[in-house]
């Protein structure tokens, strides 16, 4: 191996390492994980205020529209999928599509969607 | 040639080492990612399974209340969404812990760590509370169906908040004594995963047990 292939070697461990690390510091600012707590916030608010006031035939589809936003955010910002690697979003989505497919077959032959 | 060889391997521990110093315990696999990251993932993927379980019971039970209370009288929404507030923002300041962390601010990655762990106390409190309630109102653990699956789901999903406070304790006294360092954030990073997908499970049971119960 040439001296040149030995700096190579050096620097691709290096970068490998700086990669890694950078990892850590792309992360969003605190300023953003407050407004998307605020975020939140208000949406669990509007959730609660479901209870309350009648949405009509809104108000299921509102409450689960409302519970998948929440998901998305916690998710893709707070558990930081969205800027991971797709890896880790293959293996959680795995278990949840492996999740939902296995009890939505459940509940039909339990005739549950019928009662609803 | 040998010289050569000698000067390869060398160069290779080099960067392994520069890579160790840099990136602490946690060093990515051949997929170029954590394993132990990678773990937890596939870990979380299994709990939704687990929860998906715990919550098709629920609905298939729902409505079956025999003698004791129907859901939609005996919830306290207001008292429950007060919980559901503390728990979302327990994310906030684990997200904030790991923030610190890598920044290097150990005393704030000490007082966020410390500050999910109080919240999620608050929330086992309130759930203690509500239990408790629930119980001088008639509803049981083998009242009814409905009251069974009520309780195994959020017991179940008590039980992980609480594994997570343990995690979290465990995590403010490394860094207490020293033994948690910036080289470790992903170990924070990580009970953080597991303290934000409890959030994310009751995030679920929060629309589909509690706010549902009006309407299905």
């Amino acid at each position: 191996m040439s001296s040149e292939t030995l700096s190579d070697t050096v620097e691709a461990g290096m970068h490998d390492a700086d990669h890694h690390d950078a990892d850590h510091h792309h992360h969003p600012s605190d300023r953003k994980y407050v407004g998307i707590a605020i975020g939140l916030a208000i949406i669990t608010a509007v959730e609660v205020l479901t209870f309350y006031v009648d949405f009509g035939p809104l108000f299921i589809p509102s409450l689960l529209l409302m519970m998948f936003v929440k998901f998305y955010y916690v998710c893709g910002w707070f558990m930081h999928l969205k800027l991971d690697s797709p890896m880790f979003t293959k293996f959680f989505v795995a278990g949840l599509v492996l999740a939902a497919g296995v009890y939505v077959v459940m509940l039909s032959a339990s005739q549950l969607w019928d009662n609803i | 040639m040998v010289d050569s060889e000698v000067l390869d391997e060398q160069a290779v521990e080099a960067a392994d080492a520069s890579h160790s110093a840099k990136v602490g315990d946690h060093q990515p696999g051949s997929t170029g990612i954590s394993n132990q990251k990678l773990a937890m993932w596939a870990f979380l993927g299994s709990e939704c399974l687990l929860f998906g379980g715990l919550i098709s019971g629920y609905l298939l039970y729902r409505n079956n209340n025999q003698d004791g209370p129907a859901a939609a009288e005996i919830f306290d929404i207001p008292f429950t969404s007060v919980s559901s507030f503390v728990l979302l923002m327990s994310s906030l300041t684990m997200v904030l812990a790991l923030s610190a962390i890598t920044r290097g601010d150990h005393p704030r990655t000490r007082l966020w760590i410390l500050t999910t762990a109080l919240l999620g106390a608050v929330f086992i409190g309130g759930q203690v509370y509500e239990f408790t309630s629930f119980y001088r109102e008639g509803l049981g653990y083998t009242t009814s169906p409905f009251s069974s699956a009520f309780f195994t789901l959020t017991g179940f999903h008590g039980v992980h908040v609480s594994m997570g406070i343990v995690m979290l304790m465990s995590l403010y006294f490394s860094s207490v004594r020293g033994k948690l360092k910036t080289e470790n954030a992903e170990t924070v990073e990580i009970v953080g995963l597991y303290w934000h997908f409890v959030d994310v499970v009751w995030i679920f049971i929060f629309t589909v047990v509690y706010l549902m119960a009006k309407g299905i």
